[in-house]
């Protein structure tokens, strides 16, 4: 097996290698057909995912497999229900990733401005713990960490997962990178000058020119959020708080539902699907706000 | 810093209510950065600390602390499960990386090109899977790699190749599926940070390299890869982090359990189920969280001492 994985990675590279010594007209249908080849293998999963969805489970289980939609959906929905509130999982994935986006908007950018636009004593030292954080590894802390949430009642509580990484490094970075390149200090001080609070300058005069960096961040930080799964599955053990990922875990594993896959598959269909359609709507957005952050020093 | 030093020649006491003056002044920046530092003092510093105080003490989480020195940590290295699961997790990071890091590489270099018309389609194409649910895309492969009605064994049936059992056997396939996944999901992740690396060289560079005759493969292994070498590193050392800690996709994959012979089995997993997810053994859980702290700096210090030596070497030569 693993030597078929070779043999087409080999084959791949011989391709490519050759796409890129060919004749101009050549090297783009190949190097197109390298792409095609590959996004095919990335969407694959995702269309057979749709598919299955739709299948009935004596369908599924046959060889060979179906390839094709069938009519089998609404039967399927009806025995998601029955396993399943996904409704309530959906609410509650909404809740825990909204106003943890939204903690993680309001603090990241007050820390971000802050570093970037004010030079206070010990500014360049605290920045670098900031950093320094970013590299440990926070599972280290694991266990203290789920019994401090069990301490403060924060089992079975969505704080657990919404107060403790709301001001996160990353994002402090990432919005310190932003200010720096958007914000003019001179704004500022004219609304110094004109007798404007500190408060009011970030609140009134900053924000709105951070908009499109919220909006970036905003993105990646909910989708994170929302696909999350260690963290939820220690914390929130009652059935009724469970978030998406939690919800269809509860499922694959839920002996009453036997091995119903149509469903299983429609689940997780409906689980992904309006990330999927956020993304594709704001995949420029989304791209851009992540290197943004990765690349620059 | 620089302006303290010069007014400290005219005494202390100046300097310090400078200093308090300039604090003052600036408390509002205070403001603005206390929420990350406190939180970050009481949700990621103390447990950290706590964990490594717990690793020496054997608890079951409701009675006492028994103090038991490094016997946690011994007790891990002696047990071949331990072994077995940190074995697995640098093998399946290891191979998953060799195609993230390599194959990221390659697709940004073809997306940058010229040669490719819209590489914004490919480019989100790409990056779906990283905004999927790694519980849902863990499901679907589970499917996918089925033994008689999975669509990859039908792939390989109709190459001429026999079915493999994915999941059963001795669980020798389990951690190539893994590897798989993980390398599906992540590669479009790499490829789009090494991408916006690559808009960042100058055209100039691949411009002066073509007339001087030099072909794509020479200029992206002698210009590109060289150029991306700090972009790399923190691909790897974040990558080292991340495949240290995969625990959802192997967890999923393999039922919630470890695998056939727990050949899927990663260290995270060993760690949850020490505790809290299983056993209540949180000294020794603790000890194992060290352990692969440990293991995830060491490595990340080796990565970064061997690209700076790199770089060295080549200021030295200009």
């Amino acid at each position: 097996m693993t030597n078929l994985i070779v043999a087409f990675v080999i084959v791949l590279a011989a391709v490519l290698v050759l796409a890129f010594r060919a004749p101009r007209l050549g090297k783009s249908v190949a190097l197109y057909a390298v792409l095609a080849i590959v996004a095919a293998v990335m969407l694959i999963p995702f269309y057979w995912m749709f598919v299955l969805a739709t299948q009935p489970t004596s369908a599924i289980f046959q060889n060979p497999p179906p390839f094709w939609f069938a009519d089998n959906l609404a039967q399927n929905f009806a025995s998601m229900m029955a396993s399943v509130n996904i409704l309530l999982s959906f609410t509650n994935s909404l809740i825990v990733s909204g106003s943890y986006t939204f903690l993680v908007l309001l603090f990241c950018s007050m820390g971000g401005y802050a570093f970037a636009m004010y030079r206070f004593p010990g500014r360049n030292k605290l920045f670098g713990i900031l950093l320094v954080t970013m590299m440990i590894p926070w599972t280290a802390g694991i266990i203290p960490w789920f019994f401090m949430m069990s301490k403060f009642g924060w089992i079975n509580n969505f704080l657990a997962l919404i107060v403790p990484g709301c001001a996160n490094a990353f994002g402090i970075f990432w919005m310190r990178q932003y200010c720096q390149n958007n914000v003019s200090s001179s704004l500022v001080d004219a609304a110094r000058i004109d007798g404007c609070s500190e408060w009011l300058i970030f609140f009134r005069v900053i924000a709105p020119i951070l908009l499109p960096a919220f909006a970036a961040l905003g993105i990646m930080m909910f989708v994170n959020s929302w696909n999350d799964f260690m963290q939820p599955m220690l914390i929130l053990r009652d059935s009724k708080l469970h978030t998406l990922p939690l919800m269809l875990k509860y499922m694959l594993g839920d002996p009453t539902r036997g091995t119903d896959m149509g469903s299983m598959m429609l689940a997780n269909t409906l689980a992904v699907l309006p990330i999927l359609v956020a993304f594709l709507a704001a995949s420029k957005y989304f791209m851009s706000g992540l290197t943004a952050g990765a690349i620059k020093e | 810093m620089s302006n303290e030093s010069s007014v400290a020649g005219k005494g202390h006491r100046r300097s310090a209510s400078v200093l308090f003056r300039e604090i003052k002044k600036n408390r509002v920046a205070y403001a603005y950065i206390a929420p990350f530092f406190i939180l970050f003092a009481v949700f990621g510093l103390f447990p950290i600390l706590s964990g490594l105080a717990i690793s020496f003490f054997s608890w079951d989480g409701i009675s006492a602390m028994v103090f038991v020195g490094f016997r946690n940590y011994a007790r891990l290295l002696s047990d071949s499960l331990f072994w077995k699961a940190l074995f697995n997790t640098v093998y399946i990071g290891i191979l998953a990386h060799i195609f993230i890091l390599l194959g990221g590489l390659v697709l940004a270099y073809i997306l940058n090109s010229k040669l490719i018309k819209f590489p914004n389609i490919f480019k989100t194409i790409y990056f779906l899977p990283m905004v999927t649910s790694s519980v849902a895309v863990a499901i679907v492969f589970q499917a996918l790699f089925g033994l008689n009605s999975g669509l990859i064994n039908f792939g390989l049936q109709a190459l001429g190749v026999a079915r493999v059992d994915w999941w059963g056997g001795s669980g020798q396939y389990v951690k190539t599926a893994i590897i798989v996944m993980f390398a599906w999901k992540w590669i479009g992740w790499n490829m789009v940070i090494y991408l916006a690396g690559m808009q960042g060289i100058n055209a100039d560079l691949y411009e002066a390299a073509t007339i001087d005759g030099a072909n794509h493969v020479q200029i992206f292994f002698r210009i590109t890869i060289p150029i991306l070498k700090p972009i790399i590193l923190f691909t790897i050392i974040q990558s080292t982090i991340g495949a240290i800690s995969l625990f959802t996709e192997p967890f999923v994959l393999t039922n919630l359990q470890g695998g056939t012979g727990n050949e899927g089995m990663t260290v995270m997993m060993y760690l949850l189920k020490k505790a809290p997810y299983g056993n209540n053994q949180y000294g020794l859980a603790s000890a194992c969280a060290y352990l692969l702290c440990a293991i995830i700096i060491i490595v990340s210090f080796i990565n970064m001492k061997a690209f700076a030596t790199d770089d060295e070497k080549k200021s030295g030569g200009k």
